[in-house]
């Protein structure tokens, strides 16, 4: 591993940023390291775009103070060192997929051959085709292509493989993986657990404007792994002997199928056995990102009523 | 900041570059310049009905309107101004539309915002922006051009040319500004809107599709003070040595430092509003 440069990626020091009444970010203190592979976790109008556009320099704070290498993101001298991705379906459409590559790498004084970059993301024999012509997929292929074809060394990726296929997903997180072992600082967001998971060393949790958790990825699993167990009951009256299950977040019936979100559901499982409640088709499923925060603040506020 | 010497590094052949902002030259004005009139020239020849549209629209209106009017096509004098006067419109057209709706769509993209993080800053795109008007200009001009000389008996000497290219492009200037503060301030679907209100109005008033001695005494009065009519007179003293109206070029000056002030408040304005 190549140590960390005295000089991070970037850094935020108490960063607000508002938007009329709304305050987007709120107070937020992070240093992205190089080196690091980080996932920045959280829902949708969580403040993880607004972070993006103040490292990149779209925005500016309303408070406190961005850098990136040391230096002001608004000066486009200090984004040399920087890749983002354009939004899947703003790229120029009747471009051809190499003029944009050649357009974009042409801003960076040593980028990548467009030709090696294009067979890195499986775009070679679609080189010469207008970008508007395009699946969704590959458009998504290009753009985080776009991000790295400068060699930067801080990579944002704004939800990269959000809508895509399993296939298509595996072939960007190898990219994004292979780029990242080049030494450079890599951020990916996104509100799949999943994604975080097959990615991130480091995994931030953003949620209402604020850092909710900042851990390596273990850490942080445990912290937010609900499951749904599902079942179908053979008496549907049992249903209310679910109720009292260990860390039971939420229930709910569709049908004819019981779920039962949980912070813990090897406990629910063996409850279930235990209680002699008879069912069939178990399944236990991780939650979406939502749904593993619930059960994150429901098991705390059960913490704390336990040590009243 | 710390100047530090940016040394390569020793951990393997396959590590980027890992020079630090200040060690890493950053590409040449120029060369981000040429990329992006690259790009937004072939994004725009892409949709060939721009294209033709520029390019014939002024030679169709010369061709239809001047070419069988044997009083004006026959008489060197009259046919020159005539061509002058479709030029300018040329001119205002391409401006207009590439910078008016240009702008505009651009903005609502987001791929300009995506721009905006490369390592350039806006500048580079303004100024291609700029360029690639004056390309389309001269693929409007070229073909009403070639109708004077063949079709009719305009006549430009080498030197009256070289005179009227710099006419163009100082005629290119307020409209450009005022593409600019049009393309800056509106929305894609008013920007056109918007962009022909005033372009035909402003070329006929302005004595681009008829010659002004035709004009009554009332429209002609109102007429001088219009930038299209200024820029008339610019273009046909450079192709004739002809002058119109004295105080022709105070107007056309005018217009420049208005149409300026209004590119530069839309412009602050719209980088308000996205880039705050």
């Amino acid at each position: 591993m190549r140590p960390t440069t005295a000089t991070p990626a970037a850094t935020l020091e108490g960063v607000t940023r508002t938007f009329d009444a709304v305050t987007a970010l709120d107070d937020v203190t992070l240093t992205l390291e190089e080196g690091q592979l980080i996932g920045m976790l959280g829902p949708n109008g969580a403040g993880k775009s607004t972070l993006l556009s103040l490292v990149s320099g779209l925005r500016r704070p309303s408070r406190g103070t961005v850098r990136l290498f040391g230096g002001d993101p608004r000066d486009a001298a200090n984004r040399i060192l920087l890749g983002t991705t354009p939004q899947e379906t703003g790229l120029p459409s009747t471009l051809k997929v190499r003029e944009v590559v050649d357009f974009v790498g042409g801003h960076y004084p040593a980028p990548m051959a467009t030709g090696e970059l294009m067979e890195m993301f499986g775009l070679t024999d679609l080189a010469s085709r207008q970008t508007g012509g395009l699946s969704g997929g590959q458009r998504r292929r290009l753009a985080v292509a776009l991000a790295i074809v400068g060699r930067p060394r801080l990579v944002l990726l704004d939800e990269p493989t959000t809508g895509l296929d399993v296939d298509a997903r595996r072939i960007l997180w190898d990219a994004v993986r292979g780029y990242h072992a080049s030494g450079a600082c890599v951020v990916v967001t996104s509100h799949y657990l999943e994604e975080i998971e097959a990615l991130a060393e480091r995994v931030v949790v953003i949620d209402g404007g604020r850092v909710l958790a900042d851990d390596d990825l273990p850490a942080i699993l445990a912290r937010v792994g609900a499951r749904h167990v599902r079942l179908t009951l053979e008496h549907p009256a049992d249903v209310d002997r679910l109720r009292d299950l260990p860390s039971v977040v939420d229930l709910s019936q569709q049908d004819g199928r019981t779920s039962v979100l949980t912070a813990d559901s090897d406990a629910v499982v063996r409850e279930l056995v235990r209680r002699d409640v008879a069912f069939s088709g178990l399944e236990v499923r991780g939650a979406s990102l939502e749904e593993a925060f619930l059960a994150m603040t429901e098991r705390e506020s059960a913490t704390q009523g336990a040590t009243r | 900041m710390s100047t530090t010497a940016t040394t390569s590094p020793s951990g393997g052949a396959r590590s980027p570059r890992t020079a630090t902002p200040a060690g890493a030259r950053p590409v040449a004005f120029l060369r981000l310049v040429g990329l992006h009139v690259r790009a937004q020239f072939l994004e725009t020849v892409r949709v060939p009905v721009a294209v033709i549209s520029a390019a014939l629209f002024p030679a169709l209106a010369a061709f239809f309107f001047v070419v069988p009017n044997e009083a004006v096509a026959g008489d060197p004098l009259f046919a020159t101004q005539a061509i002058s006067q479709l030029g300018v419109f040329a001119v205002m057209s391409a401006c207009l539309f590439t910078h008016g709706t240009g702008v505009a769509e651009d903005r609502g993209q987001p791929f300009d915002g995506y721009v905006r993080t490369l390592p350039a800053g806006a500048a580079p795109r303004l100024v291609g922006r700029v360029l690639n008007g004056l390309c389309f200009t001269a693929i409007s001009i070229v073909p009403l051009a070639l109708v004077g000389v063949f079709f009719t008996d305009a006549t430009l000497p080498a030197l009256r040319l070289v005179v009227a290219v710099g006419a163009v492009l100082a005629i290119a200037v307020p409209f450009t500004l005022l593409g600019l503060a049009i393309g800056y301030s509106l929305t894609s679907k008013a920007a056109i809107a918007v962009v022909q209100v005033v372009l035909f109005p402003l070329a006929f008033a302005g004595g681009l599709f008829l010659p002004p001695d035709m004009f009554p005494g009332w429209l002609d009065a109102v007429s001088t003070g219009l930038p299209s009519r200024a820029a008339r007179e610019v273009m046909v003293l450079a192709t004739t040595g002809e002058v119109g109206y004295g105080y022709a070029v105070p107007v056309f000056l005018a217009w420049v430092a208005v149409f300026a002030a209004m590119a530069v408040v839309a412009y602050r304005n719209d980088e308000g509003r996205r880039f705050r």
